[in-house]
């Protein structure tokens, strides 16, 4: 929880951005479609639309340079800023289980650990000055290093950028502190309903001990040494690791000699392994997890997903466009309109980029109608066979994503972004222009053939977060149930505290 | 100065720099920003960002919950709900057959409530009468619409509107997407209808909607809990003190009648301003925009007095006793944002929180090592009336809240009783100028920033202005203001204590980790 969150909890608003989480959105030069609505033609439907203006944004420059670090070069001559963000190979999927959190504790220490000439503390001084950041952060696949700056302090900042890149200190004393940091949130972990949702979610998908899944724990994070971390970042940072990515107000030709001159004498090393992610789902079912202090259910039903690659992710795109995704979908106007059961309520079928996506329906409901809830969506999904997606409702997807798509690249930060992740799990650079036509040629047998293909209602496993004695029914009247231990194993002697709040 | 990085000149150097893009894009902002006060009082902002072909605007409607009447908390959120439910156009089959089912639901709940609201003699059996009739006329009128539900929202998607969604808060509603900029005139269309016949159909199961997002933000959310108990203590007497998610009992009884009632008294033009930002010239929109909400008729402005609520006087503390790790909050009452000193609060919220040279962020996380996260915020719960400065702190695993009030007073004490330093004042100075030019990049900001501007102030260009009441602020404001604010009898304080785990046959809390 931070001020921010703090903050928005005293605004309510028509949606929750959690429910919407599949609903991928994308655009149409053709100004031709239009929605079908109602009975005669309405007035809305007599404005003229003209076609959109030709729009060829700029796209970023690649450079390769001779040791592999791969370059991107975004001008953006709006605002008096330069920002850039180095992706690194390599993350939690490579830490071994009994050290989990390693990336995560690496990902704060890299920056705040200094150094070798200077301080963390220092550089936030000098940095703070300049109302500048370098930042640093760990995750599933790679690790990142980034910068934001107003264009006269490019210098001064990219200096310390490269300095943190190349020559790390990892302090102990911020180890330490990045260490109880994850103690808290390990402790904070079953404070919130969603939360545990999500989290159980992705065991019961990949499996408890898949690295998509299992968790930190006191044991596994007070295993990490600063020995780690020098090592972590002796394996994996190597320019044929790295692709940076920089945007702003600057020259490219200027800023291209500018990064050669900085990188281009760096040698290569080794190239990080990207190990397979081989998910282990559990068999389908119903998982509960008892949470006494709710007055609402969080309810997912969840199996494998896709991975982008796959032919059938446009065909999938407006499935859940069309099925989950948002004011026209069959789950908002059943389950939240016309029932009244859910303000959250969404989901489709989840594509990654080089693993398997997770498929999950979720809603949200008043512990008394957390069965009726579970029926709601077991309807819905059979109604896919007895009454496919129609043809209205899948002129209205393909719609929203067409005419919707010139939001994927409105903005030059969004095209470098784009191209990086394409650069970083190797697809192709134009991949995001063949996607439209891709969706257009999506017909209705195509979306009832991957419905048909991928929502079995009795291969998913259904979760359940929730006080139980207030259910409608017993969870198990709909089928066996297992429970969920959630404990939270003990921390080993002497890394928290035992007095206080803690019994 | 700590770090040998830094000389005076590049501080200076950086100084003049920087206060000379900021003026340049003040300048430029004159050039393409147009504001417009239609003949009804709504008033029109229309800033020019050729950037794509693109467009966002943000309608901000001066209402919030503030405005909930007595017994109805929750009915401005409620509205900003019935906002989507489309128009006599959009969303029926046949609006005078659905205009008359509509008053039939209204009449029939009428009865209802009046039977079941009855402080004695209440007729069971009659009741389940009347609340049987209430379903039927329901499912009557739904007749109408139940086929093109959510109609609005249907078309503003597969017209191609991004980020289509609404905010209400205690000062405000907001209302905001963005479209490809062929849509401008369809949008125009489609706002204004929006508010000028909004339709309140399907308003009971909406409620229950709502009804579920109160279950999902406050009592399912420990955090929750504890901001509506806390805004409640802090506040005696002004409308702070009420959730503007609303009370259960209040969201159990008004009606679609009530919600129809606070649109027309607080969604009059004069009460409005419409902000449009992207790839438009505002000689071309600005006749669009026009043409399609001049047809707003002009209402006369609400009242919107409020009681002020008086001195403290007295510390208050609400303690949860909870299943959740604990949490420490506290509040002190501060005027509101038209205060002289409002950018004195923002120097010191930024000089306590942000980033890790910030004040809490060393003191708490850093040296003491007692919290995981610690900040200083103003302008909780809004800031349009006398609003709290508030601390907020997230206590590491064995440290008690307590410790953490203590060690937040100790630096409210070193703010009133010592100047901050030279390079404090610089970076708080330099910091609000790069944030403000870093939020001009976008046309959803841009957007909401221009517009809240002009409604507060009637002047959008105050956006750029609070930068330079902060270039002017000294180190002695902040300690008189800090002197002014921070004291115990001006303060509130929420605390979460963990209370142990959860009840038998639950997994029992863990040594030193918690349930």
């Amino acid at each position: 929880m931070t001020m921010t969150t703090l903050l928005t909890t005293t605004k309510r608003g028509i949606l929750s951005l959690s429910a919407v989480l599949v609903a991928i959105t994308f655009f149409s030069a053709n100004a031709q479609l239009r929605a079908q609505s109602p009975p005669q033609p309405q007035p809305w439907q007599q404005i003229p639309i003209a076609n959109l203006p030709a729009f060829h944004p700029p796209q970023p420059k690649r450079i390769e340079l001779p040791n592999g670090m791969v370059i991107f070069l975004q001008e953006d001559h709006e605002l008096p800023i330069i920002d850039g963000s180095a992706r690194i190979r390599g993350g939690d999927r490579s830490v071994p289980a009994n050290k989990t959190g390693l990336t995560d504790i690496y990902g704060e220490v890299w920056r705040t650990g200094g150094t070798k000439s200077q301080t963390g503390d220092q550089l936030d001084d000098y940095l703070e000055q300049r109302a500048a950041k370098v930042e640093t952060g760990g995750g599933f696949d790679s690790t990142t290093i980034s910068w934001s700056c107003l264009k006269e302090d490019f210098d001064d900042v990219f200096r310390v950028f490269q300095d943190v890149l190349k020559n790390p200190e990892f302090r102990a004393e911020k180890i330490a502190i990045a260490q109880k940091g994850m103690y808290d949130g390990i402790a904070r972990r079953n404070d919130d309903a969603s939360q545990i949702a999500s989290r159980e979610a992705a065991k019961l998908v990949y499996g408890a001990n898949n690295p998509l899944a299992r968790d930190a724990e006191y044991a596994t994070v007070a295993a990490v040494t600063r020995q780690d971390l020098v090592e972590w970042h002796g394996n994996y940072v190597h320019p044929n690791n790295i692709i940076l990515g920089v945007v702003g107000d600057f020259d490219s030709a200027k800023m291209e000699a500018r990064l050669r001159e900085a990188f281009a004498s760096w040698p290569r090393g080794e190239a990080a392994a990207s190990p397979a992610i081989n998910p282990d789902p559990v068999k389908p079912g119903y998982y509960q997890v008892e949470k006494t202090d709710v007055n609402q259910s969080q309810i997912q039903m969840l199996a494998l997903g896709i991975t982008r690659k796959n032919p059938d992710y446009f065909a999938l795109s407006v499935f859940n466009e069309a099925f989950g995704g948002g004011f026209s979908s069959r789950l908002f106007n059943d389950i939240r309109t016309t029932k009244g059961l859910a303000y959250g309520v969404g989901g489709g079928v989840g594509a990654g980029w080089d693993h398997p996506g997770m498929l999950r329906l979720m809603v949200s409901t008043k512990s008394k109608t957390t069965i009726e809830s579970i029926q709601a969506l077991d309807e819905e999904i059979a109604d896919l066979a007895r009454r496919p997606i129609n043809d209205d409702e899948i002129k209205r997807a393909k719609d929203a994503i067409l005419n919707s798509f010139v939001f994927r690249f409105d903005s030059p930060d969004k095209i470098l972004q784009e191209k990086m992740a394409y650069e970083f799990y190797g697809y192709p650079l134009d991949f995001l222009e063949t996607f439209q036509q891709k969706i257009e040629t999506v017909t209705k047998e195509d979306v009832a053939r991957v419905a048909a293909k991928y929502l079995h209602r009795n291969q998913m496993s259904v979760l359940v977060v929730g006080n139980a004695p207030d259910f409608d029914k017993p969870l198990s009247s709909l089928g066996a149930v297992t429970k969920l231990d959630i404990t939270i194993p003990a921390p080993p002697q002497g890394i928290v505290p035992e007095q206080g709040d803690h019994p | 100065m700590k770090s040998r990085f830094i000389s005076v000149r590049t501080i200076v150097a950086c100084f003049v720099l920087c206060a000379l893009a900021f003026a340049q894009d003040l300048a430029s902002f004159e050039k393409r920003t147009t504001v417009k006060k239609l003949a009804n009082g709504l008033t029109i902002i229309i800033c020019e960002r050729p950037e794509a072909p693109v467009f966002s605007f943000f309608t901000h409607v001066d209402a919030g919950s503030v405005q909930d009447p007595m017994g109805k908390t929750g009915l401005a959120h409620m509205f900003e709900h019935m906002a989507f439910k489309g128009t006599d156009t959009i969303g029926t089959r046949d609006y005078a057959g659905e205009k008359v089912a509509l008053a039939k639901v209204e009449a029939a709940y009428a009865a209802y409530i009046a039977e079941r609201d009855k402080p004695v003699d209440r007729d069971e059996k009659k009741l389940a009468q009347l609340e049987q009739s209430w379903k039927d006329a329901i499912a009557d009128a739904d007749k109408f619409s139940a086929p093109y539900n959510n109609e609005f929202g249907k078309i503003v998607e597969s017209e191609g509107g991004e980020g289509m969604n609404a905010f209400t808060d205690y000062d405000e509603t907001g209302y905001h997407y963005s479209f490809p900029i062929n849509r401008l005139e369809l949008w125009a269309y489609l706002e204004s209808e929006r508010f000028l016949h909004p339709v309140m159909r399907q308003f009971y199961k909406e409620r229950n909607v709502v009804m579920e997002e109160r279950r999902m933000r406050t009592d399912s959310d420990p955090m929750g809990r504890l901001i509506e108990q806390f805004t409640e203590e802090a506040f005696a007497a002004h409308p702070y003190h009420r959730p503007t998610i609303g009370w259960i009992s209040d969201l159990n009884s008004f009606s679609a009648t009530d919600a129809q009632n606070f649109f027309d008294k607080y969604y009059v033009p004069s009460n409005m301003v419409i902000t449009v930002v992207g790839d438009v010239k505002a000689s071309e929109a600005m006749p669009i925009v026009e043409k399609y909400f001049s047809r707003i008729p002009a209402r006369p402005k609400p009242d919107t007095a409020t009681t002020t609520e008086p001195p403290q006087n007295s510390e208050r503390t609400v303690v949860l006793h909870e299943q959740s790790q604990p949490i420490y909050l506290e509040g002190y009452h501060r005027p509101d944002y038209r205060s002289p000193d409002d950018q004195v609060y923002d120097a010191i919220a930024d000089l306590m929180s942000s980033g890790r040279t910030s004040r809490l962020y060393r003191a708490l996380v850093r040296d003491k090592q007692i919290a995981s996260d610690a900040e200083g915020f103003t302008g909780y719960p809004g800031n349009k009336y006398p609003q709290l400065f508030a601390f907020y702190a997230a206590p590491l695993p064995g440290h008690k809240p307590q410790e953490i009030g203590d060690a937040i007073h100790a630096e409210i004490d070193r703010l009133k009783k010592e100047d901050i330093s030279d390079e404090e004042l610089r970076m708080i100075k330099t910091r609000a100028k790069a944030t403000l030019i870093r939020s001009l990049g976008s046309n959803e900001g841009l957007a909401f920033a221009l517009g809240l501007n002009q409604s507060r102030y009637d002047d959008w260009r105050e956006l750029f202005r609070s930068v330079d009441r902060i270039e002017k602020l000294t180190k002695a404001d902040i300690r008189r203001v800090a002197n002014q604010t921070f004291n115990p009898e001006n303060r509130t304080v929420g605390i979460i204590e963990f209370a142990g785990g959860p009840p038998p046959g639950m997994p029992a809390a863990p040594q030193g980790g918690g349930q």
